[in-house]
């Protein structure tokens, strides 16, 4: 093997690049663009997954996704984690905003909102069913505040399913959002915090107008982001109900269709619409900040 | 009257807190309780009851055992350290070369990376599966391990904000003692780099660890079970008996309490460059 040291620097830099670049892009394309070039492919066939040969069979799986409305139902399911991610985000910019002050254990309230995050997907499910088993967890507090009769079958009742499991969901993603905007309010300079305080601004106005200014951008990313989030929904609901009882989502109906009922034609369409559905968001993302500067 | 009003706001703000922090830790805290009980006294008592005996360790011995969790601790062990090696210095070496040449084609390598990730990973996993199928990966570890490797630009991205606050010319000095370029990786920006490796390798590795979709899509096989998939199995068998599923959600969850009390710092710095794209 010839010396690197030998090698002029021009040589050495073509070489370098190359090299460094050769098993990344090889993984990019593989992984990445390959499978979104056959998912449009397999969308537009029949195809079982087995057979040798594929049949085109034009538009014929967009036409079932949009017409049986089992197919579109799913979407529905995401409407109810869509208004989560709201409450979510609530919850995760107030308590950013009060432990960006000054407040006694800190560090400890910081930690504990975090933690969940986390956590295993797999763990949160399984925590959670045991939260809302009928004599479980959620129940037993209600009757302790003597609150009894709020009692419910939280995930046996279509009523409630998908507002359970929205919940568990924000349990467990708020403190990525918490800890993400705690990032960004810390970035802001004290200093204007000081000079507010002299023109008589109260924690009300600088939240309103400091703060919120402030993180405008990583708010609005984050809500965007939630459409995305809402329709990927898979790991909560798939380990604690299966998708059963009105509980299933997009994805799991994807993998179902794909996977248990082998029809990949048709649960690569899904696949398409679901794309297709993110990068619209994504697009209006873009124009949204834009907009902004 | 001003005291008093504000007094009230700070009674709010630490009853919020408090129940912030309730909130958070209540589920977790009551399966910790459960997972100490006989199966007695799990029938007999509440969930929020404490455990009689606090050192009563048998459910997680059967947990542990009938869920063979140390065959699933193994098999995420494996994974997770080739899968953290190869992004760190894949992604190394792709932020030097973007960070430190200029070179034709180099805008549109960033961009094609950048594209990938705005494809969510589970809109593609119906073609990606015919792939590793193709690959003949199915059922192996490497499908993981390659996909966990294959899409990382946010390793890339990390350590690019980081080279651009190592000096250029410390790799100009280096280059006068004639030092080739792969020195100057390997010996100087490597080693410099060590503080967003450490951020990388928390971010990746708690992703990889709490992953349940990758390996029970591509690794049904029992023998291959990662935490994540042996903690999914006790779903159904175990329906009776919720005390043992809660000791294998605790040994599930027990080494991300450890790495989180142990890291603390290096994960808040971690997730904060990590998710702001």
């Amino acid at each position: 093997m010839p010396k690197l040291s030998n090698m002029s620097y021009k040589n050495q830099r073509i070489l370098i690049i190359f090299l460094f670049s050769l098993v990344p892009v090889v993984l990019l394309l593989t992984f990445s663009y390959l499978p979104v070039f056959k998912m449009f492919q397999y969308s537009f066939t029949s195809w079982n997954g087995l057979s040798k040969n594929m049949e085109y069979i034009g538009f014929d799986n967009y036409k079932t996704i949009f017409t049986k409305p089992e197919y579109f139902a799913v979407f529905k399911v995401s409407l109810y984690y869509f208004f989560a991610t709201f409450i979510q985000m609530g919850l995760a910019l107030y308590f950013a905003t009060i432990l960006s002050f000054n407040v006694r254990l800190k560090n400890w309230f910081k930690g504990i909102l975090f933690f969940p995050t986390l956590l295993n997907g797999v763990a949160i499910g399984f925590i959670f069913l045991f939260f809302f088993k009928p004599e479980g967890t959620l129940n037993t507090i209600l009757d302790l505040l003597g609150l009894g009769a709020l009692q419910q079958k939280w995930l046996l009742n279509p009523q409630l399913i998908n507002i359970s499991l929205a919940f568990a969901s924000v349990w467990r993603y708020m403190g990525m959002n918490f800890i993400i905007f705690l990032g960004a309010i810390s970035s802001i300079g004290s200093d204007i915090y000081e000079a507010s305080e002299i023109d008589g601004a109260n924690r009300w106005h600088q939240f309103r107008h400091i703060i919120i200014p402030s993180i405008k951008r990583i708010l609005q990313l984050n809500l965007i982001l939630a459409v995305s989030g809402a329709i990927g929904v898979f790991e909560i609901p798939y380990v604690m109900t299966g998708g059963s009882n009105g509980s299933g989502t997009f994805v799991i109906q994807t993998v179902d269709v794909a996977f248990k009922y082998s029809k990949l034609g048709l649960a690569s369409a899904m696949a398409v619409v679901l794309l297709g559905i993110v990068v619209l968001v994504t697009i209006l993302q873009r124009i949204l900040i834009k907009e902004e500067k | 009257m001003h005291t008093f009003k504000y007094n009230l706001a700070a009674v709010f703000k630490y009853i919020s807190l408090v129940l912030g922090a309730l909130m958070a830790l209540m589920p977790i805290v009551v399966v910790f309780f459960a997972s100490l009980k006989t199966n007695a006294e799990y029938a007999s008592t509440g969930p929020l009851t404490l455990p009689e005996n606090w050192l009563n360790f048998a459910n997680y011995t059967k947990a542990f055992v009938d869920g063979n969790m140390l065959l699933g601790f193994m098999n995420t062990i494996i994974i997770v350290l080739i899968s953290i090696a190869g992004a760190t210095l894949t992604g190394s070496m792709m932020a030097y070369i973007l960070a430190r040449f200029k070179f034709r084609g180099s805008k549109a390598l960033m961009g094609a990376f950048l594209l990938a990730t705005l494809i969510p990973g589970v809109t593609t996993q119906v073609a990606t599966f015919q792939i590793i199928n193709a690959l003949d990966l199915f059922n192996t570890r490497w499908a993981p391990i390659l996909m966990y490797l294959g899409t990382d630009i946010i390793a890339v991205y990390i350590f690019m904000q980081f080279l651009d606050s190592i000096s250029e010319s410390l790799d100009e000095s280096a280059m006068l003692d004639g030092a080739s370029y792969w020195t100057i990786y390997w010996r100087i920006i490597l080693p410099l780099l060590s503080p967003a490796i450490v951020t990388v390798i928390i971010v990746k590795g708690v992703n990889i660890y709490n992953d349940f979709y990758t390996p029970f899509l591509y690794m049904p096989k029992s023998s291959l079970q990662v935490v994540s998939t042996a903690l999914f199995k006790f779903k159904g068998p175990y329906g009776s008996q919720w005390e043992v599923i809660c000791a294998a959600i605790m040994i599930a969850i027990i080494p991300t309490l450890i790495a989180f009390v142990a890291l603390q710092k290096y994960i808040y710095n971690g997730f904060a460059q990590g998710s702001v794209k």
